[in-house]
């Protein structure tokens, strides 16, 4: 049988403690949990991440740069924004839907336990790519004439905000559809609110 | 055998289009009378000269160095003639032909008035074009507005002591232009560290992210070589406005062009991607030494 590399069992580490970190939350959760879970001795988990909190960074920055990679692919399609909003919608409805613990990790755990993280994920530290991301997309957007040039934040928090707050209600079980049902309508909603005033 | 004065290399000034802005820079060149010296100024608009304008404009007359200021504008007459002839007269026999000033060199602020027609020497903004294209090789474009008094200097001398001048793809002395006038300005760390000056007229902040500074994408040595020796626009509290550029002049020169909040022309070469990050990170930080002036920060620690 071929030998698991390092790589490989760090991958699968931080895809046990994002199930376990996003179900049962940061604290109950512990490090001999995820061992177990894993397959692995608590004393060997030590040789990938030296603590909780640093796993917990970890995980912050490797949810941040599957998005910022998979919003990237979008920004160099050579598409409308339009379309570019409706994909980056799509991306995020499919990965709450198939990879619900990233998302979860984040919206309940990452901004949630603001005190776990710190200093070290402070401002843009830890979620740096996907934000970088998202800016290219917006300037993109506007440098074309088809988004209307306003504040980055308030963009950004119509568009991040509007999603977060769908996948938060998919999570509570009170969307009566699934989320996919939702993707044209609100990727019309997002444009219609961001695109160029005439 | 020839006298001193003929062995010294001859130069007619022509004006196109122009409000003089280069005559009165080059008027500061502290070492002005010394390289005056070594000249035989044949022509000169405002400086003492051995030819009046009407004998120049009978095109009898060669000169080794034609130095043109303005835009270059076809129509246009000096004494009656048609500055086309006078401009195609003198070049033909000098060795250099000195675009002077983004007007002469690029179009410049007065190309507006005939955007098709007017133009530089050799080029139209970056493109080639204008009435010396058949022998842009001797010409060099000195831009700037106005330009700076020691870079003309600097190419007067160089072509007096018979020195090789290396230029860039848009004709301007290597040596001048390969420095952005990013560099060796005083509020680098502000830049650094993404601190904007809060309003006009401050000494500390930098001016790239709100008042439209271009210095980090225009190739001018306005802080490496300071201007009356002293300082320099972005050392006073002036945004650079890019002078030297062929885009020059843009609109709104005192305020960044931003698309939602992210500036549209980020440092020469720097991909956009990696300069958002950069400035995520250092935006994270605040620095109490950067926040206010550096005088109180001293003396009410």
């Amino acid at each position: 049988m071929a030998r698991i590399s390092k790589e490989e069992r760090k991958s699968t580490i931080i895809s046990v403690a994002l199930k376990l970190f996003s179900e049962r939350g940061f604290y109950i959760t512990t490090i001999p949990d995820i061992a177990e879970k894993v397959g692995m001795s608590v004393g060997n988990f030590y040789n990938y991440f030296t603590s909780k909190d640093i796993l917990a960074k970890e995980l912050v920055l490797f949810i941040s740069e599957y998005l910022g990679k998979s919003i990237q692919k979008i920004n160099e399609e050579d598409v409308s924004t339009e379309e570019k909003v409706y994909k980056i919608v799509t991306m995020y409805f499919d990965m709450a839907d198939h990879k619900p613990e990233m998302i979860e990790y984040f919206l309940r755990v990452y901004l949630s336990n603001r005190e776990v993280f710190g200093e070290d994920c402070k401002g843009m530290l830890c979620v740096s790519p996907f934000v970088t991301e998202m800016m290219i997309f917006f300037d993109d957007g506007v440098a074309k004439g088809e988004l209307h040039n306003q504040d980055f934040f308030s963009a950004f928090g119509l568009f991040m905000g509007y999603l977060g707050g769908m996948v938060f209600l998919f999570g509570e079980n009170i969307l009566p559809e699934p989320l996919s049902e939702y993707k044209t309508s609100i990727s019309q909603n997002i444009f219609n609110a961001l695109k160029t005033r005439s | 055998m020839h006298s001193k004065q003929e062995a010294k290399p001859r130069l007619v000034w022509i004006q196109g289009v122009t409000c003089n802005a280069n005559i009165h820079s080059f008027l500061n060149l502290p070492t002005l009378p010394s390289l005056l010296s070594k000249l035989n100024m044949l022509y000169h608009p405002s400086l003492e000269c051995s030819h009046t304008l009407q004998e120049i404009t009978q095109l009898e007359i060669a000169c080794d160095v034609l130095i043109f200021e303005g835009t270059y504008d076809p129509l246009l007459k000096r004494n009656d003639v048609l500055i086309a002839d006078v401009v195609k007269h003198f070049a033909q026999e000098a060795k250099y032909v000195v675009a002077l000033g983004s007007c002469a060199s690029f179009g410049g602020i007065f190309k507006a008035s005939a955007p098709k027609r007017n133009s530089g020497l050799i080029f139209n903004e970056k493109e080639s074009f204008g009435p010396l294209l058949e022998s842009q090789k001797k010409v060099i474009n000195l831009s700037g507005c106005p330009v700076h008094p020691e870079w003309l200097g600097y190419t007067l001398n160089m072509i007096i002591n018979k020195k090789e001048i290396l230029l860039d793809e848009l004709h301007r002395p290597l040596e001048l232009y390969s420095h952005l006038a990013h560099h060796g300005c005083t509020r680098n760390e502000y830049f650094e560290w993404k601190v904007d000056a809060k309003e006009f007229g401050l000494k500390e902040g930098c001016l790239f992210y709100e008042q439209g500074c271009r210095a980090p994408m225009t190739h001018a040595s306005c802080n490496k070589i300071l201007w009356n020796e002293v300082s320099s626009k972005t050392r006073a509290g002036t945004p650079c406005f890019g002078c030297t550029e062929p885009d020059f002049p843009r609109n709104n020169l005192f305020s960044t062009q931003t698309n939602m909040s992210i500036p549209q022309d980020v440092p020469l070469e720097i991909p956009k991607r990696a300069y958002l990050t950069m400035t995520g990170f250092a935006k994270t930080f605040s620095i109490k030494r950067l926040e206010g002036k550096l005088i109180d920060y001293k003396t009410t620690r």
